[in-house]
């Protein structure tokens, strides 16, 4: 069966913040735009953000974006370019402005502004105490945020493709001509032409076992572009963050602790008190993570369990129930742990990757250190890498980061679309997508995606969590590679067109591994502790050797690195203390 | 430490199969293992060929809701230690099904979109953000928990027979926006919800509240609307062009 051909103006790949925020600025420019989403768009991850996004708004005391820019600088261990940072920074009230008008149901000051609450690295004055940055609509602030932008492109009449999973990039010479996608609905195959193309498919949390992220964050756009030949960026830095449900590892948010919740030991201290004397519970989440990590090895986990406590028995019952419900909820469904009276158990769960796509201010993606553009490709949200966060993101950031360069992205693809004619795109496009779902059917070798999937999980959670050594990391990428063979051998058993999700799974993996080998690789030629990547045995940050983006490329059946600037504008690297 | 959990999962491959069959599966499970965890079992290590959606696995992102022991539900929040086995799994009731625990949700996202689920903020937007007390919040507030699971519809009484109606969801929905003091077309909305399916096809049942994962007091939140048409008298008008 041919492949079925659409062509739109614009083609923006997975519907989460990032995504949405785009095509709905593609809709008011007046460029006719489709998001492609594996899943429903209100289903995305972004609906899984709970405690907010931060906006020097000064609703509820002084506040300044250079203030904003300044933490987040020192939060990503001066890694993010800072160029991007003031960009993010000062156009975070207005993109909170834009949101509120839209409908986020924002929580409100007495006087009916927009609510305020401190987190985690994010201080007046330079680091002086913590600052109420964190706009937020009680604990579900990205599932408001993901709601209201759909809403608004639904009315916008932005057309959607649902269930579809995008499986190739198509290029016309070196700019981007469309992609190729399987509908999970009938297993037919679509080629999407397009003058402007976006990735916006959020992160690959799955790569780990214990995390907070989705079953679909695969990672699908990163893996599409470093099978492309396009390089991805400071890969190594992912983030653990510090309270994860334990053992499944359900995000508890940073607003627990925002709203006063405090970290504690088997003897029930307050541990935080020696890592970070002045912001205690409210350090970046490297920081709490590590310092999670030394009292469960120290022994004083709770019990001497692996775990410790997350107490707000002390908070007002009504903060637990208005301004952080959810988590309340979840401890209560999922441990049977009620919040009001027991501290909930907590462990550092994969959270979020800093790396990915590289890309300009405007979400072009870029192809090398000199910053070369791949014209008609973007990039935004998770998926790609500003690079805003560095080493380390500050919580509340990240819906930040996708909605500012989200929307900023929409506008430049609308401008490109605009100024370009339409793209050839080869009558054979299809061949490659059609080629590897006949293998993963066909393949003799009877080797089970699941089997390979726990494994790849279990070698990431053991060798490239929040500590690591060049022993670890080098176990496992050995094991990393083995899987990728024994990927080879993978065969789907269902041979049903509909709703084949074994397909899809086995497609994901192959997208998850690929990411696990270039993180693995990437934490093992870093020599340094920087941000979120904490070596054992390099425990020092070496700004001489290090103090540099890396950047990585699938060539030939293997991984080649290369080193790139970071824009220094304000702040120079300083020590790092909390 | 795992124990076996009989589970029974109704299956349906509209290649294969005439009607629905239930298959049962040896499920190993432990203490904190939900439903979800069980469906993942039998696909990753029992029969690759399942077919469920699921993403979040923590009930926001309302993908999975199914019927389990005859009460429909999000799989992600249901703990297996919480139910009789055998744990009987099917797809949600009053939508066709797909294959297996998939059904076809258009006509539920359909009714959605009728009554114009999205912030009209008319011309006058102010430079900095609408003022809205916590009290004209919390009018609204309810309503935008709703993660477009499906349940309530599946669980409602009315759409289960047959009967014309928009169903729980949708009013929810226009509730949540009729009730926002930001939004200028609330009008239009009650007058969609007038029609004959609309929130007075509603009969009480309850059911919809009973089994909200969201905790919406969807039922009370439907009478409102009845309120308001009453009060404003849409029901009798004959604007019913929903």
């Amino acid at each position: 069966m041919a492949p079925k051909e659409l062509e739109h103006d614009a083609v923006i790949v997975g519907a989460g913040g990032a995504g949405l925020f785009a095509a709905l600025e593609l809709g008011r420019a007046g460029v006719k735009a489709a998001v492609i989403s594996k899943l429903y768009p209100v289903r995305s991850h972004t609906g899984a953000a709970q405690g907010g996004i931060c906006a020097a708004l000064g609703n509820r005391e002084p506040d300044e974006p250079l203030w904003h820019m300044f933490d987040t600088v020192k939060g990503s261990d001066y890694l993010a370019d800072q160029d991007a940072v003031k960009i993010m920074c000062d156009e975070a009230p207005g993109v909170v402005f834009d949101l509120e008008h839209m409908g986020v149901p924002f929580n409100r000051t007495d006087d009916g502004k927009i609510d305020q609450r401190p987190f985690g690295g994010h201080t007046r004055n330079f680091g002086e105490a913590p600052v109420r940055r964190a706009c937020y609509a009680a604990d579900r602030t990205g599932a408001m945020i993901l709601h209201t932008l759909y809403q608004q492109c639904l009315r916008a009449g932005i057309e959607f493709y649902d269930e579809v999973f995008v499986t190739d990039l198509l290029f016309d010479g070196e700019r981007a001509a469309g992609v190729v996608a399987f509908n999970q609905r009938g297993g037919d195959l679509h080629v999407f032409r397009a003058k402007a193309v976006a990735l916006a498919t959020g992160g690959w949390g799955r790569v780990f076992r214990v995390t907070s992220n989705a079953h679909a964050s695969t990672g699908d756009g990163a893996a599409l572009a470093l099978r492309a030949g396009l390089p991805l960026q400071d890969m190594e830095f992912y983030q653990f963050h510090p309270t994860g449900l334990l053992g499944l590892g359900i995000l508890v948010s940073e607003a627990a602790r925002g709203e006063g919740g405090i970290l504690r030991n088997d003897g029930g201290e307050r541990f935080m008190e020696k890592y970070a004397p002045r912001l205690l519970d409210l350090a970046p989440r490297d920081m709490v993570s590590r310092a999670v990590y030394q009292e469960i090895k120290a022994g004083r986990g709770l019990g001497g369990a692996d775990y410790v406590g997350l107490d707000l028995t002390h908070l007002d019952a009504e903060v637990l129930d208005e301004k952080i419900p959810e988590i309340t909820d979840f401890a209560r469904v999922y441990l049977g742990v009620e919040p009001k009276e027991e501290m909930i158990p907590v462990a550092p769960t994969a959270h979020y990757a800093m790396g990915g796509v590289p890309t300009t201010v405007t979400g072009e993606v870029t192809l090398d250190e000199g910053g070369t553009v791949a014209p008609g490709l973007y990039a935004a949200g998770e998926v790609a890498c500003v690079s805003v966060h560095g080493a380390n993101r500050l919580g509340t950031n990240s819906l930040l980061d996708i909605l500012v360069f989200g929307r900023r992205t929409g506008r430049a693809m609308a401008a490109f679309a605009r100024e370009n004619g339409r793209p050839e795109i080869a009558p054979e496009a299809a061949e490659a997508t059609r080629e590897a779902i006949g293998r993963l059917r066909r393949q003799g070798g009877g080797e089970s995606a699941a089997a390979v999937r726990d494994e790849m999980q279990a070698a990431m959670d053991e060798g490239v969590s929040v500590f690591r050594t060049a022993e670890s990391t080098a176990r496992a990428a050995t094991k990393v590679e083995e899987l990728l063979a024994r990927y080879e051998q993978v065969r789907v058993s269902d041979g049903s067109g509909t709703f084949n999700t074994e397909l899809t799974e086995a497609l994901e993996l192959g997208n998850l591994l690929a990411l696990a080998r270039v993180t693995g690789e990437a934490a093992a030629r870093r020599t340094e502790s920087r941000g979120a990547h904490s070596r054992e045995d390099y425990p020092e940050r070496d700004d001489d050797r290090w103090f540099n983006h890396s950047l990585c490329y699938y060539k030939e059946g293997g991984l080649e690195f290369k080193s790139k600037p970071v824009t220094v504008t304000r702040f120079e690297p300083k020590p790092r203390t909390y | 430490m795992t124990e076996a959990v009989e589970f029974k999962v109704v299956r349906f491959d509209p290649a294969a199969d005439a009607e629905p069959r239930e298959v049962s599966y040896e499920v190993r499970a432990g203490e904190r293992d939900r439903v979800l965890d069980g469906l993942n079992y039998v696909k990753w290590h029992l029969d690759g060929t399942l077919a469920y959606r699921r993403s979040c696995a923590h009930g926001v992102c309302g993908s999975d809701a199914v019927v389990i022991n005859g009460t429909v539900g999000l799989a992600c929040k249901k703990l297996i230690c919480d139910l009789e086995a055998p744990i009987v799994v099917g797809a949600l009731a009053t939508f066709a099904v797909i294959k297996d625990l998939v059904v076809d949700l258009e006509p539920f996202f359909a009714a959605v979109r009728r009554v114009r689920p999205w912030l009209e903020a008319g011309e006058a937007i102010p430079e900095r953000e609408f003022l809205q007390p916590p009290a004209e919040l919390e009018a609204f507030m309810d309503g935008t928990k709703c993660i477009l699971c499906a349940s309530c519809v599946a669980a409602c009484p009315v759409v289960r027979r047959g009967t014309p109606y928009i169903g729980p969801a949708a009013v929810v929905q226009g509730h949540r926006f009729i009730n926002d003091s930001r939004d200028v077309d609330g009008e239009t909305r009650l007058r969609l919800l007038a029609a004959p399916d609309g929130a007075n096809a509603c009969e009480n049942f309850f059911e919809c509240t009973r089994v909200c994962p969201r905790g919406i007091l969807v039922t009370k939140r439907i009478n409102e609307i009845k309120s308001m048409l009453a009060a404003g008298g849409y029901v009798k008008g004959d604007d019913a062009d929903g």
